[in-house]
């Protein structure tokens, strides 16, 4: 008999693969959006998940790595656009509009700056890290504020969204078929990472890493390569981001967006990598139906979120798919 | 005799006004048990704190093989084959115990990072790991998590992480700590046949089990070392009587 966890996952997909027709049968296009949206900030939770779930890393800057992917995207589809040359890089080159390099390139951008920020901040640990992290993200921020070139504070517009051969990324249809299609990539090969060797130093550095040092382990390495992959997770959210609202703004990376991951990820579930998507879903949801009751929305959702960490501690998808929804 | 694996020159390491190793000297044999006795806060786990490398001395000398390991950090000497187990016991709690194993025996490989197949599906992390956890009692007790062990249990498995690590050298930081007499029986049935293959340090208050299973005994007393030699003339010096074996009648 299929488990329990297996039936949550399967539902779980199947609901999202045929969210869109329903959406559109119901004459609800605007859902179709609003999950595209979801789907992104759940890639986002997901890579956070990697090294908050299961490294122990509590960072709260992860923002800032959504940012650089989307910024990535805007840039580079800015020179396109103007076919003038993209700064801080040698020749003239003048971007692309092309997703194949776009988001490639989104990846590589937040996965370098991840690792950057890594090395600085996994010196420290604890309250430390948390407050490192927070001040790297905001120094971002404030970086791409100053930015005039670039739209300052008000951030940029894409012209288009990235190209995709065959395929009209316009349609917000397609859209969501392609976030769902990298979000189930992604969750996939986090999966095999977690479940690998190198996943396992990862759950050791949580629970004990000191004896994972006295047994010979390099720690801080593992940790900053963890560290890496989630912040290249991030600026792949963060590339789809800037596409669906076919705009860039600073406020992507300030540290309350940050915040907002960690809610997503604790909501839904930690150290199981899928928890993270229905936290975003619920967050995102609340947000929805809230914000239309009362400005005030975060009044709500406080208390909500302290009753869940208080009385559900495994989280949303914890309480759905019972004790096997953890691997520890 | 056999030439020296681990030789201390002068470790020094204050905390505030109190020298917990105040200029220790010692050597330890290749191939030997080597017993580390001395009372209560004499500084035995504040030395081997910084023969492991996670503590680092104010002056003095820590060689390895030959080798001056006393600015190397802890995964390095751990890698050169110098392991450690812990007077408090220190485990990987929400892992069962084969995992615990595992991750040992996975650590000294080289891949210790691989990205490839699933960890806990590999044979060559878990069959070493089974046959560990059976040598030391654990068999029937393998996909417990280690959190939810007996504390004699947990006393085991500290024991099989250590020897899953591959080392060259132990450091046992009171290893029969707080358990039955079992138990302590058990571990020194495993730890005898390691003589000759295995070094071992070994830090103990049970009299009985040090004078068992010691070639050589070097006793401690307020950072220093006060006395060195084979069990039978460490219990007839009388200063090391006085200050120490006295306590035990
Ligand atoms: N981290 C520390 N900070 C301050 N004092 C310490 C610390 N660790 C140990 N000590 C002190 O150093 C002395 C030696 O302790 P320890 O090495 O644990 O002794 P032993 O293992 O022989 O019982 C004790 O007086 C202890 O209180
Ligand atoms: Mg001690």
């Amino acid at each position: 008999m299929a488990s329990r966890r297996t039936v949550v996952l399967t539902l779980g997909l199947l609901l999202l693969i045929g969210l869109p027709p329903a959406a559109l049968a119901f004459g609800e296009p605007f859902m179709v959006t609003l999950w595209s949206r979801i789907l992104i900030w759940a890639l986002a939770a997901a890579s956070l998940d990697l090294i908050l779930g299961y490294g122990g890393m509590v960072s709260l800057g992860h923002a800032a790595f959504v940012g650089i992917g989307a910024y990535t995207v805007g840039i580079l589809g800015h020179h396109a656009f103007e076919g003038s040359a993209v700064p801080f890089l040698p020749g003239d080159w003048s971007g692309s509009a092309l997703a194949l390099v776009q988001w490639p390139a989104a990846v590589g951008a937040a996965a370098l700056v991840a690792l950057i920020i890594g090395a600085l901040s996994l010196r420290t640990a604890g309250v430390y890290f948390i407050m490192i992290t927070l001040a790297f993200a905001q120094m971002l921020y404030y970086f791409f504020i100053s930015l005039p070139d670039y739209g300052g504070e008000d951030g940029i517009n894409l012209w288009q969204r990235s190209e995709v051969p065959g395929l009209d990324t316009g349609d917000p249809v397609v859209f969501y078929y392609v976030c769902l299609v990298l979000l189930v990539g992604f969750l996939v090969l986090a999966k095999r990472l977690v479940d690998s060797r190198f996943g396992m130093v990862l759950r050791g550095c949580k629970q004990n890493e000191a004896r994972l040092r006295a047994l010979g382990c390099p720690t801080t390495r593992g940790k900053l390569v963890a560290f890496a992959i989630a912040g290249a997770g991030a600026g792949l959210a963060g590339a789809l981001a800037a596409n669906q609202t076919e705009f860039v703004d600073p406020g992507l990376m300030h540290w309350t967006k940050s915040g907002e991951l960690i809610v997503m990820v604790l909501l839904g579930g930690m150290g199981t990598l899928v928890g993270p998507v229905f936290g975003a879903a619920a967050l995102l949801l609340l947000e929805e139906v809230l914000t239309g009751i009362t400005e005030h929305w975060m009044i709500i959702l406080g208390p909500l979120l302290i009753l869940v960490v208080l009385f559900a501690r495994r989280g949303i998808y914890g309480w759905l798919a019972g004790p096997g929804a953890r691997d520890g | 005799m056999a030439e020296p694996i681990l030789e201390v020159r002068g470790l020094t390491k204050r905390f505030g006004a109190l020298a917990a190793s105040d200029g220790l000297d010692l050597t330890v044999r290749r191939g030997t048990v080597h017993g580390l006795i001395g009372p209560n806060g004499a500084g035995k786990t504040t030395a081997i704190n910084q023969l492991s490398g996670e503590l680092s001395p104010d002056s003095g000398h820590v060689l390895f093989e030959g080798r001056d390991v006393t600015r190397l950090p802890v995964h390095r000497r751990a890698r050169l084959g110098l392991q450690r187990s812990y007077q408090i016991t220190s485990l990987f709690p929400d892992f069962t115990a084969l995992d615990n194993v595992a991750m040992a025996v996975q650590i000294r490989g080289r891949s210790c990072f691989g990205m490839g197949r699933p960890a806990r599906r590999d044979p060559t992390l878990r069959d070493p790991a089974r046959a560990l956890l059976d040598r030391v009692g654990l068999d029937d007790r393998r996909d417990v998590v280690a959190g939810g062990l007996a504390h004699g249990e947990k006393r085991q498995l500290e024991i099989a992480m250590a020897l899953a690590a591959g080392p060259r050298m132990l450091l046992l930081d009171e290893p029969m700590a707080g358990v039955g007499r079992r138990e302590t029986r058990r571990l020194m049935d495993l730890l005898a046949p390691l003589r000759g293959e295995i070094t071992l340090l070994l830090v103990e208050h049970d009299m009985d089990v040090v004078f068992a299973l010691a070639d050589e005994i070097t006793v401690m007393v307020k950072g220093r070392a006060i006395a060195s030699g084979p069990p039978e003339s460490i219990r007839a010096d009388r200063e090391v009587r006085r200050a120490y074996l006295g306590d035990y009648g």
